[in-house]
């Protein structure tokens, strides 16, 4: 195979880790929200942890981002 | 038609060239004043002048003061305040300046022909590399060896302990990995994500006025896609300021660890 050809299929499979981060941030927004609807008075307190759970299942979609970046721009 | 770079927005280049300084014992140091080095400047000034015209210290404070005190409050009640708590007090500042510094720089990167400083890697390594040596040298001052029980899982066979302490420690040892590359992944995707469409929206609009019959349809993909760069750039000034708040927030759950070590907060 052409090494240009694998490079694109390389950093195109790289994107499928942003399918786990999709996923992720909609199961912690989906249960914020679900929770916040219950006992909203409780929902003010707990955004600082909505924010950090959302960098933190953010981050591992990122990675596989850089690493399609990394495959497709950086020259070994 | 100019070829479609999405990188070459992020090239540093030398604004102001000065003759290089040689160290010894480490060859010869440039310290040309490059667009990154410049951005960061300008956003040094800017928050300066800010904080200088927002200070003061009236007691009913005007338009300006009250948007310095919200963010001092927003840093001071929701992150140091509450996740590291009266103890988190004295890294207030690091931690304000650290948030205003990402802040600033982010949203100065969005603005048209402005340089985003966190799109560099080195940029964001450093700080992170800075919030890491700050949580170790806090760690080791408060706790001497004490740190290590850090990694010590309680309630577990020893066994089983010491085999989890070696993911503890390599969960700890990657933290200004993490720390940095997400700062850098959001605003270099972000960035890149609204170039493609710009790019879209002018491909799309010449195949549209130059083709005739069904290539029209490219006039309205070229609309489509400016609607796009709208929402994104919305979506983008939300990016911008959530992951200043993200970093300093972790900032705080990471010196929080080490401050509140030998009582569970």
């Amino acid at each position: 195979m052409d090494v240009t050809a694998a490079k694109y299929i390389g950093a195109g499979l790289a994107m499928t880790g942003l399918i786990g981060a999709g996923a992720g941030l909609g199961i912690l927004f989906g249960n914020y929200l679900q929770a916040a609807i219950r006992n909203p008075a409780a929902a003010a307190g707990e955004r600082v942890w909505l924010f950090l759970g959302m960098a933190l299942a953010e981050s591992m979609g990122i990675f596989g981002f850089v690493m399609g970046f990394i495959i497709l721009f950086v020259k070994v | 038609m100019a070829a479609i770079e999405p990188m070459e927005q992020f090239l540093v280049r030398k604004v102001v060239d000065l003759p290089p300084i040689p160290v010894p014992g480490l060859g010869s140091l440039d310290m040309s004043i490059t667009n990154s080095v410049m951005f960061m400047l300008i956003a040094a000034a800017l928050i300066s002048t800010f904080f200088f015209a927002a200070a003061r210290r009236q007691v009913v404070p005007g338009r300006l003061q009250a948007v310095a005190e919200m963010l001092y409050n927003l840093v001071d009640s929701a992150l140091t305040g509450g996740i590291i708590g009266d103890r988190g007090r004295p890294f207030l500042p690091f931690v304000f300046t650290l948030f205003l510094l990402i802040a600033t720089l982010n949203l100065i990167g969005l603005a048209p022909g402005g340089f985003t400083v966190t799109s560099q890697l080195a940029v964001t390594a450093t700080l992170a590399v800075l919030t890491f040596g700050t949580v170790l040298v806090v760690g080791f001052v408060r706790n001497g060896l004490g740190f290590f029980k850090l990694f010590w899982p309680s309630g577990v066979h020893p066994a089983m302990a010491a085999f989890l302490m070696v993911i503890e420690l390599i969960s700890f040892s990657v933290r200004p990995l993490t720390l940095a590359m997400r700062l850098f992944g959001n605003m270099l995707g972000g960035h890149v994500v609204t170039y493609m469409f710009a790019s879209f929206v002018i491909g799309l609009g010449l195949f549209g006025l130059e083709g005739a019959g069904l290539a029209k349809l490219g006039l309205l993909g070229s609309a489509v896609s400016f609607m796009m760069i709208v929402a994104l750039m919305a979506l983008e000034f939300v990016v911008a300021f959530l992951q200043a708040f993200v970093f300093a927030a972790l900032t705080c759950v990471y010196l929080n660890e080490v401050v509140n070590l030998d009582h569970g907060h």
